[in-house]
């Protein structure tokens, strides 16, 4: 066993012992999810940004947006592409090199999230049918892992991509042209909130951090959207859920998804 | 879901679907076990249009030896599409995509496989796509299960492989590869059926909680169907009169 292992299996036991007595390892309740901050506009080079900090867990997204040719088969839409990435700063484990099984499925939870939820109306970000389209580009970049990098991708990135300003673009000979210092809104009509939930020894509970993610049973990230239905979902983890906690853990998503959201409302509306 | 606007009609007035089959029904799945020589198990599957070859070698030494781990037996997957086994020729590097969907399957079987009576050893199942027709990852699951227990892999379950989804405003069972890109939801599911535990688990698409519900309830259903036919793949192979002793 190496010596990471060990102290796992001893922070598991402490854990699991807790949990018998409703508690968790930093005091919280099984519903709770740790302090959330968003500030928006943080990066005035792109052309939207948000910093979220969930505990000690904190993500930075970044929105670039600019004119794209459209993929083939959907000329008539816009572009979306969100991204992850785990810097090395955010943890001493995490090493640089090509994206790792784990990081892939980060960015592609993150993504499929937004996508799903269809948080932006994709046909109003058409610059000429099948020849130019605006380009939504969202790159979360994690600066410190305290564990459920899912949640804080998926705040940062609706943050960011809520409070983004796209910029207006005419058609010069076939070519968009930036109109300088003119906006539009983003065309939003839902806001996706996803809502992680660890299993550990048949407890379910939300937000995990880094100690409970490191020795938890299996996990499940549910998005749910404005209407609180749900979007995307994403089951991880060496174990399996029962239908019944399935039908729990949805209902809890649904509730605890409406507080983060409203958190992300105030964010980008400047209240913060 | 793509959304896509196409004129296949996912579901006429009569409740009959695109390919023929009704709302709760699956395509015709059938699985062979131990098609292969080299591999210690193995299992060819086709579920509708979908044709999938699994092998599974181990437990055998890690390679890269890091990887290995003293307290138990660690199982290792990778589900990958031919270039051939879609409309258009697909890259044979793997992508994103098959990076995520090896990693789901992986941890769909790991709660179903024993491997703790083999530490520091490896097993590796190998799943390859030969053409994919939606509900790829479901169907390989289902055919990597079968492999495994022809490897002879101690299991406490076999994990059966079935999608749920909505389409044409209806909830229905196993989206195929239309119902997939003009539909509205799609939520892929392995299920351990003795163990009545969800382990693969999966959803683009918007459901209401209702919805929601009854796509896991029927998905367990289809399942549990899918299981049936994983059971007999095995029996065929092993109590048959002229099969393996």
């Amino acid at each position: 066993m190496s010596n990471s292992k060990i102290i796992d299996q001893l922070k598991k036991n402490q854990i699991l012992e807790l949990l018998k007595e409703e508690k968790r390892i930093d005091g919280r309740a099984f519903e709770q999810v740790r302090e959330l901050t968003i500030d928006t506009g943080v990066i005035p080079k792109a052309e939207g940004s948000a910093r979220a900090r969930l505990g000690d867990t904190e993500v930075v997204a970044g929105v670039k947006i600019q004119p794209e040719r459209p993929f083939p088969d959907t000329g008539d839409q816009g572009m979306l592409i969100c991204t992850a990435e785990i810097l090395p700063i955010a943890h001493p484990d995490v090493e640089t090199g090509p994206p790792t099984p784990p990081v892939v499925e980060l960015a592609r939870v993150t993504d499929r999230g937004i996508r799903e939820s269809k948080m932006l109306d994709m046909k109003q970000l058409v610059l000429e049918k099948d020849k130019s389209v605006i380009g939504i580009f969202c790159d979360n970049a994690v600066t410190d892992h305290d564990g459920n990098l899912f949640d804080a991708c998926s705040y940062a990135t609706t943050a960011a991509i809520n409070s983004c300003k796209i910029p207006k673009y005419e058609m010069k000979d076939d070519l968009p042209v930036k109109i300088e210092d003119e906006f539009n809104e983003p065309p939003i009509s839902t806001l996706p909130v996803s809502v992680t939930m660890a299993k550990i020894d048949g407890y379910i509970i939300v937000d995990p951090n880094l100690d409970e993610w490191s020795i938890m049973d299996a996990r499940i990230t549910i998005t749910t959207n404005s209407d609180g239905n749900v979007v995307a979902l994403q089951k991880g983890g060496k174990d399996g859920f029962t239908q019944d906690e399935l039908v729990k853990c949805a209902d809890i998503s649904v509730k605890v998804g409406s507080k983060i959201r409203e958190i992300i409302k105030q964010s980008s509306s400047g209240e913060d | 879901m793509g959304g896509r606007d196409t004129d296949v009609v996912l579901l006429d007035e009569k409740g009959v679907r695109c390919d023929g089959r009704k709302i709760n029904e699956t395509r015709k799945v059938s699985i062979t076990a131990g098609v292969l020589k080299n591999a210690n198990g193995s299992a060819y599957i086709e579920f509708g249009e979908n044709k999938i070859l699994v092998g599974v070698y181990g437990p055998r030494d890690v390679h890269p030896k890091h990887l290995s781990d003293t307290d138990t037996g660690i199982l290792r997957c990778r589900y990958h599409m031919s270039p051939f086994s879609v409309g258009e020729r697909k890259n044979p590097a793997p992508s994103r995509r098959e990076v995520e969907i090896s990693k789901v399957i992986k941890e769909a079987l790991e709660p179903a496989v024993m491997l703790k009576q083999f530490p520091r050893t490896a097993v590796d199942v190998y799943m390859e796509i030969l053409q994919a027709d939606g509900g790829t990852r479901c169907a390989a699951l289902t055919g990597a299960s079968v492999a495994l227990a022809d490897a002879g892999i101690p299991m406490r379950d076999l994990v059966a492989g079935c999608a749920a989804g909505k389409a044409a405003d209806t909830i229905i069972l196993d989206v195929n590869n239309e119902e997939d890109q003009a539909g509205q939801a799609d939520l892929p599911m392995g299920y351990m059926p003795n163990l009545q535990k969800i382990t693969l688990l999966q959803l683009d698409g918007v459901l209401t909680p209702d919805e929601y519900k009854k796509c896991i309830e029927i998905g367990i259903d289809g399942c549990k169907q899918v299981y049936e036919i994983q059971k007999k793949a095995l029996q065929d192979k092993y109590f048959s009169k002229d099969g393996d002793q």
